[in-house]
């Protein structure tokens, strides 16, 4: 079991023409994943062509709009790599296509946009994940967004992030401790953003196959405290699981973004201090160094 | 990026909101210019720096005296004092450090009767996704403190983007400021018109503090806070007029090089350079230095996608900084592939004459490749194999000198 998406997610994806949309659709294809078509307006009608690690090429349907290629493919799934400027329209389409799941790559969407964006989603049936984020992963099912594959191994731990590298850091630590993931989440370094912590939560929560998880977070914002608040709620309902947890920004100067937009202590709030005190409130065991969320998981599991 | 009062209060007025005449000056034979513009009795000499507290800041020089960086002229000849006194003399504030910052712009402002100062500042509230409203009656003050003190001071009012600001809105907005008469009636306009303003400049902050009701009963933004969104301003096109308004001089000159270059570069105390990318990495990289004893010179994340000459111009910046005692580079390579990022740190090795040591940690994306590119290069880097070992290896390499 996974969460999110499997080996019959069928994925579209918006602005697979450009450099940093074919690459990682060539990388997803060559995974395993069910890319099905890409969208580029003033493209239908014509083919993309990538080149796979092997050598080999592949072609995919192109599409002027998400809802044609919707029809025509049976996706239920979508990742874009439209840059900023029209990011927000390429989220839009994809919801009024009502495409279940939305996965947003791009980094730099104006943070006003995504108000309306959510404001949108809101509204509709469709799931975002990020922007700004480094996407999904099941391995050896699916792949969507740029995770490195080859890190990855089948397993039991539920992988959610912030931060796209230090989801890099988490999986490849479980990989080598031999435990293997169950599905990883970048949910987005963005302050306003389509999926929080707690919704990714649950769906661990509620996965048999997930036996722990790992969850890194970092300044700005209070998703961390909210998730911890969420996690005594469902323990009291005797829903828990062995949760390893990390707080990137200890040492981060008050005021200043440190490089994600989100991440910003700002006002008195979204210190790494007040995060990891609820975690722990929580029962999270939250590890002091990022190079040991794997060794902590394997010891706590291990009690 | 943050800009001046005076140019915050220019953007303001020209969506229609209420501010005082003013003129700003850069060089001090613009002074009795600007003074002779207004017409007195009061004459409000306002130091522009990109820094809060400025009325409780004091400057370094004794020529500038005992007073802080806001200043009242009851004639004219007071008001040329002022800024003689204050212009490119540094001034200390609770946010400057304590090292201040050189006044080179002053804003002489008209001054106004107070009958009242309250609060009000507009940010995107991650929780609810939306516009939102602070108010408080508590003017003046630092807001954090009345946050802190007494947080039913303060109303969070969130505007539904659908249907922007609603006369309701409004409403509830004057009554937790407790307005009457002409000042009620001018928030029915002032609300509205500041979240056009917000939003369609793409702020990411605006704090008009304190707003005032000025004897006449009417409201005024006496003092004026803003920051646009960086993403908003990076899109060719959407704000050329806002940027034309950005004082680099305000700017740290490694910062506005890794500007150029796109990356994502913050000056910090510490001794240890970084590298790293990933913005949550390159945080948690400050954060392990520190856990083995030693202080981050810098936060820097050159992104997913960087380039040889990108990494190699990050490099050059770290280094340019004279407290940078050893370098740590961490790369946990998804879409940087490590080979590229091995070749651009020897690349900028050799060209900048490294004489600090330098431990570099690769991981992800042809690895191999990128060890191999960095142990047959025949140059001192030392090569680490995970996060911790690479730490530990830096911190180590630089007490052992």
């Amino acid at each position: 079991m996974s969460i999110l998406i499997d080996k019959n997610t069928k994925v579209l994806t918006q602005g697979m023409t450009g450099k940093t949309g074919t690459f990682h659709t060539e990388q997803g294809i060559a995974y395993g994943t069910q890319f099905v078509g890409g969208i580029t307006p003033g493209k239908g009608g014509q083919k993309w062509t990538g080149k796979l690690p092997d050598g080999s090429t592949v072609e995919r349907p192109l599409f002027n709009t998400v809802a044609e290629a919707r029809d025509a493919t049976g996706a239920n799934a979508t990742v874009i790599y439209v840059p900023p400027s029209g990011c927000a329209a390429a989220i839009l389409e994809a919801i009024d296509a009502e495409i279940p799941l939305i996965v947003t790559i791009t980094e730099g969407v104006p943070v006003l946009d995504m108000v309306k964006v959510k404001d949108r989603l809101n509204k509709s049936k469709s799931r975002l994940i990020g922007p700004n984020c480094p996407g999904v992963l099941t391995p050896g099912e699916c792949k969507i967004g740029i995770m490195p594959g080859n890190i990855f191994s089948k397993g039991s731990v539920g992988v959610l992030s912030r931060s796209g590298t230090l989801t890099y850091e988490a999986v490849f630590q479980t990989t080598n401790e031999g435990l293997g993931q169950t599905t990883a989440v970048g949910i987005g370094g963005d302050p306003v953003k389509g999926t929080d912590f707690i919704d990714v939560l649950e769906m661990f929560l509620a996965d048999d196959a997930t036996k722990s998880i790992i969850m890194i977070g970092e300044i700005g914002g209070s998703g961390e405290e909210d998730a911890a608040q969420f996690l005594k709620d469902e323990a009291k309902r005797g829903r828990k699981k062995p949760m390893v947890g990390f707080i990137a920004g200890r040492t981060a100067p008050k005021g200043r973004t440190m490089g994600h937009a989100g991440a910003i202590v700002s006002g008195g709030k979204g210190d790494a201090e007040s995060k990891i005190e609820a975690m722990q409130s929580a029962g999270i065991v939250v590890s002091d160094s990022p190079a040991r969320l794997g060794k902590t998981l394997a010891e706590v599991l291990k009690r | 990026m943050n800009i001046h009062e005076h140019q915050a209060k220019e953007v303001l007025k020209s969506f229609g909101a209420p501010v005082a005449k003013g003129v700003a000056i850069t060089s001090l034979d613009q002074a009795e210019a600007a003074i002779n513009a207004l017409p007195g009795p009061l004459w409000v000499v306002k130091s522009q720096i990109h820094a809060g507290g400025r009325g409780k800041g004091k400057f370094i020089e004794k020529e500038a005296g005992e007073k802080g960086g806001v200043r009242l002229g009851f004639s004219k000849e007071q008001a040329l004092e002022h800024v003689k006194a204050m212009f490119g003399r540094h001034l200390v504030t609770a946010q400057t450090g304590a090292g201040g910052k050189q006044v080179n712009r002053i804003y002489v402002e008209d001054g106004a009767d107070i009958e009242k100062e309250l609060y009000l500042s507009m940010l995107v509230d991650r929780g609810t996704g939306r516009v939102a409203f602070m108010v408080s009656t508590e003017g003046g003050m630092d807001i954090e403190q009345v946050a802190h003190d007494t947080p039913e001071k303060i109303l969070t009012l969130s505007i539904d983007p659908a249907t922007g600001v609603t006369e309701a809105d409004s409403k509830k907005i004057a009554e937790a400021l407790k307005l009457t008469g002409a000042a009620a009636a001018d928030m029915l306009t002032l609300a509205p018109t500041l979240y056009t303003a917000f939003t369609s400049k793409d702020m990411s902050m605006l704090e008009v503090n304190p707003l005032i009701v000025m004897k006449d009963g009417h409201l005024r933004v006496l003092d004026a806070k803003v920051s646009f969104d960086d993403n908003a301003l990076a899109i060719k096109g959407r704000h050329d007029d806002i940027m034309a308004l950005r004082d680099t001089s305000e700017e740290d000159e490694k910062e506005i090089a890794a500007k150029e270059w796109d990356l994502a570069y913050i000056p910090l105390d510490g001794t240890i350079g970084c590298m790293v990318n990933g913005a949550g990495l390159a945080m948690a990289t400050m954060d392990i230095i520190k856990l083995y004893g030693e202080e981050p010179a810098n936060f820097c994340d050159v992104g997913g996608g960087a380039g040889k000459e990108k990494v190699a111009a990050a490099f050059k910046i770290i280094m340019q900084d004279p407290k940078v005692k050893g370098i740590l580079v961490n790369i946990f390579g998804g879409i940087m592939k490590c080979d590229v990022i091995a070749e651009g740190v020897l690349a900028a090795v050799k060209e900048t004459n490294l004489s600090v040591p330098l431990v570099v940690r690769l991981e992800g994306t042809n690895v191999e490749l990128g060890k191999k590119i960095i142990n047959e290069s025949g140059l001192a880097v030392i090569s680490a194999n995970d996060l911790d070992d690479a730490a530990q290896k830096i911190v180590a390499a630089i007490k052992g000198k």
